[in-house]
């Protein structure tokens, strides 16, 4: 326990000293705020207020900013060690691989965590002390929070496991690229051309909507937008929202950090420093 | 056999298809000094990744004391000095040795230890602000953490000054004193070997020698190298002691040990004609280097 938390509060110690920490959470502010003021336009004419609006735009900059954010800190956390062969040190301590997985994934998911929070936390309040805020758009914006610390812990697990297959840091960085662009670009790219190739057949009514929300950033989608009825959605986002039951987004985003940090500390088992 | 720090038996491991230790044996006592000698990827490094259980070996034993590899005890008991370890650039000195003490579990005195290895005022400067030696000597204040039963210091003298070789003696010296085993891996055989218990030689993943420096030296046989400076005439000293004229004033001539002392009177009986008597006796490099090509043939 003492091991595991001594790891975790170097690993905090080094993102607050490479200024990761106050990067990020000031890129969070920034977006978050440029947002909350560029949404204020159509309040009202919408009958709602202006938080909710600010919620939608925001759940939008996270699918992007949150799997990018988790990526650069976690790309490193096992190559950057072999590089600088401090992991075959550390691995002759008495620390099991598994633990230091775990400190590293706890400091991070932290980091993470302050910055959403600060970040959505500040536009949120912004947009309640000028345009109001109701019960129903406090509750999105916490949703939002904890689902973005969600989403950021499945990249955060992906991150490793890129970073425990790739020689070295520079190709880890590089496969974090990759990754973010399948999982934030290509992915509904691909679903959206299969499914005006489909023409509203089978595979658009019962395939699509579960293969959308097996992706993390789909289901983070889904379910922030799914109870926000009051803002306009992309078409096929609502058709896969009604299709799907209600537990199934949440389901995806809770299994895939647990499923990306077995599938990590699979890879960094077989990693020789 | 419990009484062994460390017991290597028979050890063999493969990479790929290439053989990079075959048939390995070597054991240490507590408190021995041992220095493993070898050219690069000769597999010194991979055996020390063995015995700390990073790398699996296909055939043979290796023990810790009692302990397996990599098990919870063997871990406890060794300190390991990676072949040219960095640190994490933005932790401190003080930070980065405070974890290593933390995850070893004992409460070592930190800043002393720093102050040990000679980065008493450098403590709290990123190590990215370090030099290669400093890095090096970080590196060391972590092995001194605890009392380890066995010491594994991979290339501890690359990127350290003269003066430094001789703090890495001193603190081999102390841990040896306090009972640890201390294997020294090496490329080349400087003073820092020299001065070991033994020197155990491998050549291309084999054991080639292990034994001490002064039985190394005799059984290798090398032969002292005698310069001989004429007063006048080199060509003709060069003819009377059959050795060769190295410039224009001096033979030189070789000897094994054991015919030194009549070589010598024949110098002497030359009287004048002889300035000067060099006498060098085979330096440590020939002696890797005699192992090493023995190995070759
Ligand atoms: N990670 C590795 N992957 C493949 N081969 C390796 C690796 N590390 C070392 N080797 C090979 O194993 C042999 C022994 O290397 P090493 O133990 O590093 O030698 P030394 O430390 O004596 O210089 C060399 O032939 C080297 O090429
Ligand atoms: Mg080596």
């Amino acid at each position: 326990m003492t091991r595991f938390l001594a790891i975790t509060r170097t690993e905090m110690l080094i993102l607050r000293r490479n200024r990761w920490l106050l990067v990020a959470t000031l890129i969070m502010v920034l977006f978050a705020l440029a947002l909350t003021f560029a949404g204020s336009a159509p309040t009202g004419t919408l009958g709602v207020d202006m938080l909710t609006v600010s919620v939608a735009s925001m759940t939008t900059l996270s699918v992007y900013l949150a799997p990018l954010l988790a990526l650069m800190i976690s790309f490193d956390a096992i190559a950057g060690d072999v590089d600088r062969g401090s992991l075959s040190l550390l691995l002759s301590y008495p620390a099991g691989r598994g633990e230091i997985l775990l400190g590293k994934f706890t400091a991070h998911l932290a980091a993470l965590a302050f910055a959403m929070t600060v970040g959505f936390g500040t536009a949120g309040a912004v947009a309640a002390w000028f345009g109001g805020a109701g019960a129903d758009s406090l509750f999105a914006l916490g949703r939002l929070i904890v689902t973005s610390i969600l989403l950021g812990a499945v990249f955060l697990a992906l991150g490793y496991l890129l970073s425990a297959l790739a020689r070295g840091a520079t190709a880890a960085a590089g496969l974090s690229a990759g990754l973010w662009l399948v999982f934030v670009v290509l992915y509904d790219l691909g679903l959206l051309g299969a499914v005006v190739m489909d023409k509203g057949g089978v595979f658009t009514q019962s395939v699509f909507p579960w293969v959308m929300v097996a992706n993390p950033a789909d289901a983070f989608r889904l379910w922030n937008i799914a109870a926000t009825e009051g803002v306009a959605m992309a078409s096929g986002m609502t058709g896969a929202a009604q299709a799907l039951p209600a537990w199934a987004a949440p389901a995806s985003l809770l299994v895939w950090p647990i499923l990306g940090f077995a599938l990590a500390r699979l890879a960094f088992r077989r990693v020789e420093p | 056999m419990t009484d062994k720090a460390l017991t290597i038996e028979t050890v063999c491991k493969d990479r790929g298809k290439t053989r990079v230790l075959s048939d390995i044996s070597l054991t240490l006592e507590p408190g021995q000094r041992v220095a493993l000698l070898g050219h690069n990827g000769a597999g010194k490094s991979t055996l020390i990744k063995s015995i700390l259980g990073l790398t699996p070996i296909q055939a043979g034993t290796i023990r810790i004391g009692t302990a397996a590899p990599g098990s919870a005890q063997a871990r406890r008991d060794t300190a390991y000095l990676p072949e040219a370890v960095s640190f994490h650039p933005a932790l401190t000195g003080r930070e980065q040795l405070t974890l290593f003490a933390k995850l070893s579990g004992t409460n070592a005195d930190v800043p002393a230890l720093l102050d040990r290895v000679g980065l008493g005022d450098a403590m709290d400067r990123r190590i990215g602000a370090y030099s290669k030696g400093m890095r090096q000597r970080l590196g060391l204040a972590q092995v001194l953490l605890g009392q380890p039963k066995l010491a594994l210091l991979d290339e501890p003298t690359s990127g350290l000054d003269p003066i430094s070789r001789q703090d890495l003696y001193a603190i081999i010296d102390e841990l040896a004193a306090q009972g640890t085993a201390v294997l020294i891996a090496s490329h080349a055989l400087t003073e820092v070997e020299a001065r070991t218990d033994r020197i155990a030689i491998m050549r291309k993943g084999r054991m080639v020698a292990d034994d001490t420096l002064a039985n190394l030296s005799a059984l290798a046989g090398l032969p002292i190298r005698l310069r001989v400076r004429a007063r006048a005439n080199a060509d003709a000293l060069a003819a009377e002691l059959g050795g060769n004229r190295i410039n224009g004033a001096s033979v030189e001539l070789l000897c094994s040990p054991a015919d030194k002392m009549q070589a010598l009177r024949r110098i002497a009986g030359l009287g004048d004609a002889v300035a000067d008597v060099e006498m060098t006796p085979p330096k440590l490099e020939d002696l890797c280097r005699h192992y090493a090509q023995e190995a070759l043939q």
